[in-house]
């Protein structure tokens, strides 16, 4: 399959689900769809087209969160970057992926501490990187978290 | 559920690895019967500085999350730098670019390997390859002046070129180590006390590999047959005649033959280069930096290393995501040490080439009184392991 394959698989059976398609060059191309459609998504890539699960990255837009699941075919080289975008920042949520694939299991823990987003459905959502004392409702990879400066006199 | 139930912490610190990182063994009796994984111990936020440095900056930031894969961080946040503004990279750094590639794989796999016959019990092989590495080291310091933290790649090209006079050099290296590497194979996957020690251990089933999304190594040996050389071409790989190694088995000793195989492959890869590579320019000097977003993958000694880089046109990147194979290979440590004995579990452990630092001190609590075993005493079981082994197939 090349890039244009998946795509086109991926056009022809989630229709106007996707939302945009936007191909980036002949081995990357990234696609917009709604967050409720992510499990539906994602089942079909991995299980049915049999692409790789490679990570999925949160990107902190100030006034919204965008979740990308990046999917990698590896025989023609291939990486395509499922985009959902939350826009509820308050509160931000998610269906869980990993019972599609058990490779999300840890990614999802990470962008739940660190970015605050709620995957419903995932009952393992332990703290994985922060150390257990970290307060409560601070998420250290979001915009608003400013690294403290330091004062070189008081060193 | 039997009363002998009871927990072995395993970490979060241990001299023998390179990172902290905190193990949960439940055992029952020497069987293992469930595991859990604590990570974050040494986790400095990486992603999160890159996002107030500058690009040239990031690459030495992404070039100190491990000593060992310091080649191979830089490259792919280089090639996701590349991939947002479409820069082209001359070729002679391509070359370059893959064979500090290459030879940093192959001082990665003799260090595992040396670790490996450590916890195994074979302190001959962990001298054998703590030393033969040596050469493979040498050659580092000789084209970037470092034996560790190369500081070698940037966007658009290398830093350092290969000068002509160094070529023989490393040629002679190289065949040093080459000698050194057919001994140590022939040793090694021969010896009858390694494959009852090895074969049949922590099996990961060619199912699980998928479903964990296992890379590197540790899926070829389930007979995954992916390698981001081959399937996502970067560098001059393509230009390039090697073989990807795999074997079936998805057992302690298909990774470890996979290993030395590689090392052979990568050897055969840096001689090709310095006999094909070209005279020219090193560095293709971007000067301007695009809005957009790229994604940068190589094949690092453990797997494949993911960059991704969101730049909204200043000079420094909006967000920068990177995925560490050891990342996707840790969860998959669950289906191969569950039902083994607790003798297997540190090499189980050591196959999956984990960047972590596990055991300074462990306990056995149990509900009478309390026993505490140190990294010694488990690294001891598991060469007491191997004593018996040999003892029974009458190997001195």
């Amino acid at each position: 399959m090349t890039i244009d394959d998946i795509l086109k698989n991926i056009n022809d059976h989630f229709g106007d689900r996707v939302l945009k398609t936007e191909k980036k060059s002949s081995k990357r191309a990234y696609l917009d769809i709604y967050p409720k459609d992510i499990v539906d998504m994602a089942g079909y890539i991995f299980k049915e087209l049999g692409l790789r699960f490679n990570i999925a990255s949160a990107v902190d837009d100030f006034d919204r969160i965008e979740i990308l699941y990046h999917f990698a075919y590896d025989p023609s080289g291939v990486i395509i970057s499922v985009r959902a975008i939350l826009n509820d920042k308050d509160s931000p949520s998610i269906d869980t992926i990993t019972h599609v694939t058990k490779a999300a299991w840890w990614i999802e823990r990470e962008i739940h501490e660190l970015f605050g987003v709620e995957f419903e459905g995932n009952e393992d959502l332990r703290t994985l990187l922060l150390p257990d004392d970290w307060p409560k409702g601070v998420y250290p990879m979001r915009k608003s978290f400013v690294v403290p400066k330091r004062d070189s006199r008081k060193a | 559920m039997s009363d002998n139930r009871s927990t072995i912490p395993v970490g979060p610190y241990h001299p023998l690895q390179e990172e902290p990182e905190f193990w949960k063994l439940i055992v029952d009796g020497e069987t293992v019967v469930d595991v859990d994984v604590r990570i974050g111990y040494n986790h400095r936020g990486i992603e999160k500085i890159s996002e107030s440095k500058s690009f040239d900056q990031s690459l030495f930031i992404v070039e100190r999350i491990c000593g060992i894969c310091s080649s191979s961080h830089p490259i792919a946040c280089a090639q996701a730098i590349e991939d947002i503004c479409n820069i082209e990279v001359p070729e002679r750094a391509l070359y370059i670019r893959t064979i500090t590639q290459e030879l940093e794989r192959i001082h990665s796999h003799m260090l595992w390997l040396g670790l490996a016959g450590h916890f195994i019990g074979y302190n001959t092989v962990f001298m054998w390859g703590w030393k033969y590495r040596e050469p493979i080291c040498d050659i580092m310091e000789t084209i970037t002046g470092n034996r560790q933290n190369y500081a070698m790649h940037k966007v658009g090209g290398v830093r350092r070129d290969i000068e002509k006079e160094h070529v023989s050099y490393i040629l002679t290296r190289l065949d040093e180590f080459l000698k050194q590497l057919d001994m140590l194979k022939g040793a090694i996957l021969d010896d009858p006390v390694l494959h009852a020690r090895l074969k049949g251990v922590g099996i990961l089933t060619r199912e699980a590999a998928i479903e964990y999304s296992a890379l590197g190594p540790v899926a070829r040996a389930s007979g995954v047959d992916i390698d981001v050389r081959r399937d996502h071409p970067y560098g001059v790989y393509s230009k390039l005649k090697w073989n990807v190694i795999t074997q079936d088995e998805g057992d302690v000793f298909a990774k470890a033959v996979v290993r030395i195989l590689e090392m052979f492959e990568s050897a055969s890869i840096v001689r090709q280069c310095l006999d094909k590579m070209p005279e020219g320019p090193i560095d293709s000097k971007p000067k301007d930096i695009t809005p957009g977003e790229g994604i940068g993958v190589i094949e690092a000694p453990r797997g494949e290393c993911f960059h991704y880089v969101k730049c909204d046109g200043t000079n420094s990147p909006v967000r920068h995501k990177i995925r560490a194979p050891t990342y996707m290979n840790f969860p998959t440590f669950r289906e191969t040490v569950v039902g083994q004995t607790v003798s297997d579990a540190t090499i189980i452990m050591a196959s999956i080439d984990p960047c972590y630092c596990c055991t300074e001190r462990m306990a056995i609590v149990d509900t009478n009184d309390k026993e505490l075993l140190k990294a010694e005493d488990l690294i001891r079981l598991s060469q007491e392991k191997t004593r018996r082994i040999k003892e029974k197939l009458g190997v001195k």
